[in-house]
């Protein structure tokens, strides 16, 4: 049976190599100084997805993102390990979004794509690290949601099997198609970009990057050379549901916290006190 | 985390060198498969664009994939199951990460599912993998061997064989046995022809066989019975899935412990003949070195960059005396001629790799269309300059990387005699550079005709013309001083027509001539890219001393001293 497969991508700042210039002096995110790479548990999803799509031929594995219009550097990128193609939901009123306008706007977007069997994403971004906007995707579409997935392990009959890690082990679910999965990052690490896919997707352009080229022939030649962009109207979202207008987080401050070593304890080191000092960093969530 | 392409600028310096237009466009057939095939390049700077972005993927599996598993693949070592071999857990992590990033049959032409790139762009990975691991590159570089396949195999043969190392498969030589090392005409297993089954069977023992359990190897067997030369020696395909030849050891050895070495026992195993009967060793184990040979030269410069590398870090961390060691002369020249040797190597690493990619793809040309004469004289010129380089460059640069291993542990002292730094495993995988695929001391024998029919000498007159900064002239003078030196030295030993003699200097002539031709080499980098001054500079002090040197021995040396060498 072949599938029709969504992956949720999101462009993010590299938040993991951050320099000393990575924020701003008002405490916002200094994006010009943080490459700008496809969000590590979205590389994971799209793993799975190309797993499932060599297990069932025939299957399409389109990408889906929200952001400003170089986002569909992520499509390509997502191209170049196997993805079919995908989709950029851009426009200035998607600006600002908060998860839940943002989760909004996505299934507005999966809405239109329709007779989807499976949508799988990361877990979590690193910028934002909620975790909400894959649930909320699943209610907001009426269907099930698989959170913290390690491994589709078989698609058959309308159903899903899929291995969850949790904190203190593992388990594995059935779930009914359709569905949304979210994806961990203990899960197998996406396949590298592939040196015959870049040269075959990488003129891939959206229709803002298509116009700043004078001759877009090639584009009609090889039609999958289209990543397409869709907007507020595209989707038939509602304004006051998206962007800055759908969200109801406000951010009251933003602080600069500096670590500091406060107090220290000192410990000789008995098997009472290690001991001790274990229990104490398990209940406080230092360990665990 | 690094990208071994994008944190190394020289790799970019000599990819696009001004030679790649030509010879991209030529590989390209003026970029006809553009019509079929939607990978395939427009132009000349659409290929350049390719061949970099396959750069970073490779560069990007090379540091971050290989890099971090090698420490562990040296420790795991392959190990023999059942009479097959089972690699490392690491090495087989790279290895599907490589395959599935498409960099497998990187040179083959696209109708075999290959990328058809330039031999350049191939080279630069093996030397970007080799820095991360210079076991692994064995086991990834051995689809070299293809391309004896798509030189010499019938086209029923290639239509099966080179899409399967497209796909991933991987490829093993089998040439030397016990008997048979550096002399390969004492081959002696034996291949027999079955009149009923219709298919060759081998019999025999092969040792010392990198990747011995790949999945398709080019052997070398006697397929003539009573004949006991290199001219009853023919060249054979066998598939592992015919099966036929089991592993009965892999070897313990000193270093790249993650390539697996394997003694194989062949016991009737069905195999294809490849090509002509009795070309094997006179025509195909000759092209099947010479690309192996430069494969080991890019080994070499890739263990040399790693090398430089760790010693440069570890100078600059490690303080004594009150300041980091790097502050004191005695090591920063030793970086400093590190860097020379490591630059100086790079350089004509990639310099060999145009002349050879520029004459087989002439001969490609050639299969299709009657090269014009003026085609023909040129695809004559670089198939004797990558003939007189290949020996040169595998020689030279894997004598400074066993030098730079050798520094690089020296600068980390006491520590480096440890386990616990990276260096003495660089130190242990350097050594088998000038060993495998010809010892130094059988490249200089490859070198040496090149030295006394001219073709260096020649090549370095063509160098003393080209187009330099103004200011590098005074290098330049000195390099030329160098060639007078080296000149008189090649005509005092010719004069004598003493063979014996010239065996004995050959090693000084061939690497008088190294010298000279890393000099202009490094000269010329620097006219493109002002970052090699320094090791231009550096390279031709030293090249001078050395030129020097063995011009002194050479002058003052006279045949009645021979008798105080022979043993």
């Amino acid at each position: 049976m072949s599938l029709k497969i969504v992956v949720l991508a999101k462009q993010v700042p590299d938040t993991r190599n951050v320099g000393k210039d990575a924020m701003k002096e008002d405490g916002t995110i200094n994006r010009a100084a943080l490459p700008a790479i496809f969000n590590p548990e979205d590389l994971n999803a799209l793993e799975q997805a190309l797993q499932l799509k060599e297990e069932h031929p025939g299957s399409t594995v389109t990408l889906l993102t929200m952001g400003p219009p170089r986002a569909a550097e992520i499509i390509r990128e997502g191209m170049f390990r196997g993805a079919d193609g995908g989709i950029v939901l851009t426009d200035r009123a998607f600006a600002g979004a908060d998860t839940l306008a943002t989760s909004y706007a996505l299934s507005c977007a999966i809405r239109k794509i329709g007779d989807y069997d499976l949508i799988i994403g990361g877990r979590q971004a690193i910028d934002g690290d909620t975790a909400q906007v894959g649930p909320q995707i699943a209610e907001k579409l009426g269907i099930p949601q698989v959170t913290y997935a390690e491994k589709i392990v078989s698609v058959t009959d309308g159903k899903a099997t899929i291995k969850r890690r949790l904190e203190r082990g593992v388990e594995t679910v059935v779930c009914p198609l359709p569905l949304v999965i979210t994806v961990n990052g203990s899960a197998d690490e996406c396949r590298p970009r592939n040196a015959r896919r870049i040269q075959q997707y990488k003129y891939a352009k959206s229709p803002s990057e298509k116009a700043q080229l004078s001759d877009t022939a090639l584009y009609e030649a090889r039609p999958y050379l289209n990543i397409q962009e869709w907007s507020v109207t595209d989707v038939d979202a509602d304004l006051n549901q998206v962007g800055l207008a759908g969200s109801p987080t406000k951010v009251k401050a933003v602080e600069n916290v500096v670590f500091q070593a406060k107090e220290s304890k000192q410990l000789d080191g008995t098997e009472a006190e290690i001991d001790e000092l274990m229990k104490e960093l398990i209940a406080n969530h230092t360990i665990g | 985390m690094s990208n071994f392409y994008t944190d190394n600028s020289d790799l970019k310096h000599h990819l696009t060198h001004p030679l790649m237009q030509k010879l991209v466009t030529m590989r390209e057939r003026n970029f006809a498969d553009a019509e079929k095939y939607d990978y395939a390049p427009f132009n000349y700077e659409d290929a350049m664009d390719s061949y970099e972005k396959v750069l970073e993927i490779a560069g990007e599996i090379a540091g971050e994939i290989v890099a971090p598993n090698a420490e562990d693949v040296d420790h795991e070592g392959p190990h023999v199951v059942d009479g097959h071999v089972v690699y490392a857990q690491g090495t087989q992590k790279n290895l599907d990460a490589l395959v599935k990033a498409g960099l497998m049959g990187i040179s083959l032409p696209r109708r075999y599912n290959g990328l058809n790139f330039s031999l350049v762009p191939y080279i630069m990975a093996a030397d970007m993998v080799s820095r991360a691991d210079a076991g692994f590159v064995n086991i990834w570089g051995l689809q070299d061997c293809a391309e004896t396949i798509y030189e010499f195999a019938s086209e029923e043969q290639k239509a099966q064989y080179l899409p399967r190392v497209c796909a991933g498969e991987t490829m093993a030589m089998d040439l030397t046995e016990p008997d048979a090392g550096s002399d390969l005409q004492a081959v002696m297993l034996k291949a027999t022809y079955s009149e009923s089954d219709q298919c060759w069977y081998l019999n025999g023992v092969k040792r010392f066989i990198t990747n011995g359990d790949g999945h398709i190897a080019l052997v070398l067997a006697r397929s003539e019975e009573g004949t006991k030369d290199g001219r009853g020696l023919s060249m054979f395909i066998y598939d592992r899935n015919n099966g036929g030849v089991t592993v009965r050891r892999i070897e313990n050895k000193m270093g790249i412990k993650g390539s697996p070495t394997c003694e194989l026992v062949f016991k009737n195993a069905r195999a294809e003949l490849c090509g002509s009967r009795k070309m094997g060793l006179i025509k195909y184990v000759m092209a099947l070195m010479n690309g192996a040979r430069l494969g080991i030269a890019a080994q070499s410069v890739g263990v040399s960059e790693a090398a430089y590398r760790e010693a440069l870090a570890y100078a600059k961390d490690r303080r004594q005396f009150g300041k980091a060691i790097i502050e004191f002369p005695a090591v920063y020249e030793m970086l400093s001629n590190m860097k020379a040797k490591l630059d100086a190597s790079r350089s004509l690493l990639y310099e060999t790799t145009r002349f050879v990619d520029m004459y087989k793809t002439w001969e490609d040309i050639a299969k299709e269309r009657t090269l014009l004469p003026e085609e023909r004289a040129e695809m004559k010129a670089y198939q004797k300059l990558a003939d007189a380089f290949t020996p040169l460059a595998k020689g030279m640069s894997s004598e400074y990387c066993n030098q730079n291993a050798y520094d690089c542990v020296q600068i980390h002292g006491g520590s480096g005699f440890m386990k616990d730094y990276a260096c003495e495993r660089i130190y242990r995988d350097a050594r088998i550079t000038s060993i495998y695929e010809g010892t130094t001391q059988l490249q200089v024998v490859a070198a040496i005709r090149h030295v006394t029919t001219g073709t260096f000498l020649n090549k370095i007159m063509e160098y003393e013309t080209a187009e330099i900064l103004p200011e590098l002239e005074p290098l330049r003078d000195r390099l030329k001083a160098m060639r007078e030196k080296y000149a008189a030295a090649v005509e005092h030993v010719l004069a004598t027509k003493d063979n014996e003699l010239l065996d004995f200097l050959a090693r000084r002539l061939v690497e008088m001539a190294g010298n000279i031709i890393m000099g202009h080499l490094l000269l010329l980098d620097t006219t493109r890219n002002e970052k090699f001054a320094a090791s231009a500079r550096t390279y031709i002090n030293m090249g001078e001393a050395e030129v020097e040197k063995h011009a002194s021995f050479i002058g003052n040396f006279t045949a009645d001293m021979l008798a105080d060498y022979r043993k």
